[in-house]
């Protein structure tokens, strides 16, 4: 009753203020958002700065600061072969599984999507790898797929087509492991950016088919010039997540190979993120843990960047 | 006349059967080394199939006294079903505030969310393991869960969810003399059941799934996940083979049985958290 005879004269100042009153609205703001704000700030913004200045520090066994070096730490690392190794091993990593990836989950949507009657049934299959752990993934092809032994999957398929048995994980020249790295995480990741597609797919007008098959386009044709450009969102998107995915590397390449902590056979491959946690939980030294989490940091944010730009050139017209 | 289209389309069906049996290969063979004796699954001979079954190799997996997978799938349990609910409620109520509450300082809020999504997830480790370690939280099943309950991809995928949400539900619900709170709590969150369902089983994989952290963080045996426990196991010096398929059968038999029924959550979720743009 008093707001509405109180109604005539407000001003659009005086309207600004009441708004910016609502205590109301305010307190619950606050309520909603409270948790992800506190549980950001405390786990993100509070434990990124502390890190980086103990990346300015000499931390071994302590995660304390108090000792600073200055840029010690990031010159041992940008120094140390074991680290520049790390970077061009899951660069290389990078360069086959993207590729794969990206191919292999756009072939199986266009496959799928293409069949008529049990398309849910083979989504499924496609899926449920998904649903493995790369713990359990690593102790599957390391222990019976590519176990190197005659009656090992792998071998014994080979064997089949007259191949002499491999020791796929020990062997270094050629370094056929990749063909397990490879497959281990084509198997697990394959479905999910299957089902991005598979949903891309689905967004498409059939009418832009039909005006194709006026025009008389073959299959690869409408495939070229209809499906792909019409993909483009997803295809970015997928892209990124893939090679986000890819170079945070970390349990297949720990499970397959070890990792030197508690004192196992050295690993002939090491990944950025399995180099770092053996020195910050192996040799306990955090400040270059966080020296070398920054640099990853800062190489994942750059080239994520310059792949967004380069594709979003290349396509766009 | 009608076989033609049908041998035309022969070619997929095959292609895709026999893909769908490549992927299925692995599966298989973690129960078929689950089943067989210690001798049969070290013998230098192929066998498709094992001969006897061997079931007491499910037993020896928690009789064995250095990997305590009893309770470690305990652990991962609390972890997942932990995280999942309250991490999504969390998501829910702050997607909700910044997609509906229009108070000053919300683009602020939301840029600070936004922020954090920059940083990769898995470089973050040192720096968490920084903080929950000062905070006493090496060890302890709460060090696990804690950092993971606030996720930043979850909160924006709520907002966009409530950004398309209709508003006449809770103008209904103001009328009534519901407060904001209350819209939330008796309206919001009701009406949210697909997005919830689809972003909770996600985050129940992945906290299940979840390894760089638990390693980190989980170093005593007691604080153990499956998936750690495994591991263990794995690099173990002398490995009980038919011992460790049977651990992997029973670590994923929860997110494959949970993958069969709630699919069509999952499937959403996958598809939402691809398009997040």
């Amino acid at each position: 009753m008093t707001a509405l005879m109180e109604a005539p004269p407000v001003t659009v100042a005086a309207k600004k203020r009441r708004r910016r009153r609502d205590w109301r609205a305010i307190g619950a703001f606050a309520v909603l958002t409270g948790p992800v704000v506190l549980g950001l700030g405390l786990f993100k913004y509070v434990a990124i700065a502390w890190s980086f200045l103990l990346s300015f520090n000499d931390a071994r066994g302590t995660i304390s600061l108090g000792h600073w070096i200055g840029f010690d730490n990031y010159a041992f690392l940008l120094g140390d072969d074991a680290f520049l190794t790390s970077l061009s091993t899951i660069a290389l990593f990078t360069v086959f599984i993207v590729p794969i990836t990206f191919v292999a989950s756009l072939g199986l949507a266009v496959l799928i999507n293409s069949i008529k009657r049990g398309k849910a049934f083979f989504r499924t299959i496609f899926l449920i790898p998904a649903a493995v752990s790369y713990v359990v993934a690593a102790l599957v092809w390391k222990m019976a797929l590519f176990n190197g032994l005659p009656s090992g999957v792998a071998n014994f398929l080979g064997g089949l087509f007259g191949a002499d048995p491999v020791p796929w994980l020990s062997e270094t020249s050629p370094p056929v492991y990749w063909v397990a790295v490879v497959t281990l995480r084509l198997w697990l990741q394959v479905g999910l950016y299957m089902i991005l597609f598979l949903a891309g797919l689905q967004a498409i007008s059939p009418s832009l088919y039909e005006a194709g098959e006026l025009d008389g386009t073959t299959k690869w044709q409408a495939f070229r010039y209809i499906t792909l450009p019409q993909l483009r969102n997803t295809s970015v998107a997928v892209l990124l997540l893939i090679l986000i995915a890819a170079f945070q590397a970390f349990d297949e390449f720990y499970n397959l190979f070890g990792t030197g902590l508690s004192g196992t056979a050295t690993a002939p491959v090491k990944p950025p993120l399995v180099y770092l946690y053996d020195s910050a939980l192996g040799d306990q030294n955090y400040g270059v843990g966080s020296a070398g989490a920054f640099l990853l940091t800062v190489l994942i944010v750059v080239i994520t960047l310059l792949q967004g730009r380069f594709v979003g050139f290349g396509k766009k017209d | 006349m009608a076989v033609l289209p049908v041998s035309r389309k022969a070619p997929k069906y095959v292609l895709a059967s026999v893909l769908a049996l490549i992927f299925l290969l692995p599966f298989y063979i973690m129960v078929r080394n689950a089943l067989m004796t210690r001798q049969q699954v070290s013998s230098p001979d192929w066998s498709w199939l094992p001969d006897p079954l061997s079931w007491v190799n499910f037993g020896d997996l928690f009789a064995d006294a250095s990997v305590p997978m009893a309770h470690s799938l305990w652990n991962s349990f609390l972890v997942a079903v932990v995280t999942a609910p309250v991490g999504t409620l969390f998501g829910s109520m702050a997607g909700y505030a910044l997609a509906r509450i229009n108070v000053p300082g919300r683009r602020a809020v939301f840029t600070y969310v936004l922020v954090t999504l920059m940083i990769p997830q898995s470089v973050t480790f040192v720096p968490t393991f920084v903080v929950v370690g000062s905070m006493g939280g090496v060890d302890t099943e709460w060090g696990i869960i804690a950092p993971n309950l606030f996720s930043a991809f979850t909160v924006i995928l709520f907002r966009n969810f409530y950004l398309r949400f209709p508003v006449e539900l809770e103008e209904a619900g103001r009328l009534d003399g519901l407060g904001y709170l209350g819209v939330y709590r008796r309206l919001v969150l009701p009406n949210s059941g697909s997005m919830i369902a689809s972003l909770g089983a996600l985050m129940f994989i992945e906290s299940w799934n979840a390894f760089l952290w638990p390693l980190v963080i989980g170093q005593d045996p007691s604080s153990w996940t499956a998936q750690i426990a495994l591991s263990t196991f794995l690099t173990a010096q002398s490995v009980n083979l038919p011992a460790l398929f049977a651990g992997a059968l029973v670590t994923i038999a929860p997110l494959v049985a949970m993958f069969l029924v709630a699919q069509r959550f999952i499937v959403r979720g996958i598809a939402a958290s691809g398009l997040k743009e």
